[in-house]
């Protein structure tokens, strides 16, 4: 199951071999050589989320969508990925031209550090920390700060709006998402994300406390959608009012960058609920003596897949909700999340704590 | 306290209304038209307007009495005639069509002159792929050449 065991371990006894007396310069080419590979990975599943987005959303609106570029259109989004990369970057004169270049690398950061502590799979996960959900949560983030400069830095009434929304958006959701999560770890007794996915080897957090857990979920998955900036809480790009929100001003490969992190993000989201609440890469058990030849059938499956099964899943569910709901309004949005979920989630924390004391 | 939840129960049901209509609409068959590989395959309603066309018979007859009617109710100049005096066997003068000019890059398709035609001289056909690649190439003249306007046997066997 651990399928990229010996090719690490191959590549770091090399590596050792060929430098015995040089530790230090080892770890640092195995660092790049990891933050390459999930470079490669973040982008290809950016093209895969772009491609899946804009088939779905086609279904959705009874169209065919992509079907030109390859069988079923599957290389679209390689054509897109082609046509921005020759795209000129065009210099606006009145910007803060140091904070507008940054502001799609902290964008790109912070959702590229959040996609590196995923535990993919068995044995499949970059960093882990004790405290993984503590930074996943934190890091996830860091994403704010480069929308606000980036709608800062713009000089753009639009760019202005949209990232002042994002980030009352972010900072208000952001509150019930870590509730949620800090429920679960409650029911899980850590905040290290292999540990949490170990402890769902039996039976899924979500039918290890049904009630609560699913609260929470649900609970994780709106407030989750609220900080990707997509669906009916895309009021931070509503292109009916703001023309595209805080990267208007942006063209050609930085705007790229923006929206691989606004994918990414979908895809991020996903991986966290699917970790927390759907056992992460743990295969479907049944809890029971009689179940075992099933369990057994279900470990066949490798753990990478369940977890991209799961994550797809929980997108298209994003996917779903984004294409059937109407935009909210900014005070709609930000009483969705004071008068209703908070408390709602406020209490749920409460419950799970009962829960976890009685069973 | 008792309409908070009333208002969210409500709201929950109603979001999972729309999420049911949306996906029967995702499950629907789609309605895009794949346009190149349906060529042949896709019926067209009889009525669809796609080229003006004139209807000639075997002897290169047409039904066209060059009355200019189809002309005066073009909006827009898209039809126009060209006449003849020709003499027939029994020595009247009579006006024929020499050439009827019909500019598809102005027609709107709008079947005013088709539809005011007492003859039913002209008529619409489902072809609609019109492009060519220059502006004269859209002038088309409806009559062939040597085509003259078809005796009417009809009226002369009811008399």
């Amino acid at each position: 199951m651990l399928e990229l065991d010996k090719l690490v371990n191959l590549i770091h006894e090399g590596l050792t071999s060929a430098m015995p007396e040089m530790a230090w310069l080892v770890s640092l080419i195995e660092y790049v050589l990891i933050g390459v590979a999930f470079l490669a990975v973040y982008c290809v599943l950016a093209l895969v989320l772009i491609y899946v987005e804009r088939k779905v959303c086609a279904f959705f609106q009874c169209r065919i969508g992509p079907n030109r570029v390859g069988p079923f259109g599957i290389f679209q989004s390689i054509a897109d990925m082609v046509k921005i990369l020759l795209k000129e970057i065009i210099a606006i004169t009145k910007t803060d031209n140091v904070l507008f270049k940054l502001a799609p690398f902290i964008v790109l950061t912070g959702s590229l550090c959040t996609f590196g502590a995923l535990p993919f799979g068995k044995g499949l996960q970059g960093i882990d920390f004790n405290v993984g959900v503590f930074y996943l949560l934190a890091i996830s983030s860091l994403g704010v700060v480069g929308i606000l400069l980036a709608g800062w830095a713009s000089n753009n009434k639009y760019t202005l709006i949209g990232a002042m929304r994002s980030g009352a958006q972010l900072v208000s959701y952001e509150l019930s998402a870590s509730i949620s999560i800090l429920t679960m770890v409650i029911l899980a007794g850590s905040m290290q994300l292999s540990t949490i996915v170990e402890k769902q080897a039996d039976a899924w957090f979500i039918f290890q406390a049904p009630l609560p857990a699913f609260i929470a979920f649900v609970i994780y998955l709106i407030a989750g959608h609220a900080e990707t900036n997509r669906g009916p809480f895309d009021l931070p790009e509503a292109e009916s009012e703001l023309t595209a929100g805080y990267h208007t001003e942006y063209s050609g490969i930085q705007f790229g960058f923006f929206y691989l992190a606004e994918y990414l993000n979908m895809f991020i989201i996903a991986g966290i609920a699917t970790t927390i609440f759907l056992g992460g890469w743990q295969p479907f058990h049944i809890n029971a003596e009689w179940a075992s030849g099933f369990n057994s059938i279900m470990d066949y499956i490798p753990s990478w897949l369940w977890f991209f099964a799961k994550v797809f899943a929980l997108v298209f569910l994003s996917l779903w909700v984004r294409w059937s709901f109407p935009r909210l309004r900014i005070d709609q949005l930000l009483k969705l999340e004071w008068k209703i979920l908070m408390p709602i989630s406020l209490i749920n924390m409460l419950v799970m704590a009962v829960w976890v004391l009685i069973f | 306290m008792i309409q908070y939840f009333k208002d969210l129960f409500n709201g929950i049901v109603n979001l999972l209304k729309g999420m049911y209509i949306t996906m029967l609409n995702f499950c629907r068959p789609k309605v895009t038209e794949q346009y190149p590989e349906n060529r042949g395959k896709k019926v067209y309603a009889e009525r669809f307007r796609g080229e003006l066309i004139m209807p000639h018979n075997e002897k290169n007859e047409h039904k066209c009495t060059a009355c200019g009617i189809c002309q005066m109710n073009c909006p827009n100049g898209t039809i126009r005639i060209e006449t003849k005096q020709i003499t027939t066997e029994d020595g009247k003068s009579k006006k024929v069509l020499d050439k009827y000019f019909y500019d598809l890059a102005s027609c709107t398709f709008c079947g005013l002159c088709s539809m005011n035609c007492p003859q039913k001289a002209i008529v619409w056909t489902n072809n609609f792929e019109h492009s060519v690649f220059t502006r004269e190439a859209m002038r088309i003249q409806l009559n062939k050449e040597g085509s003259k306007v078809e005796e009417k046997k009809a009226v002369t066997s009811k008399e």
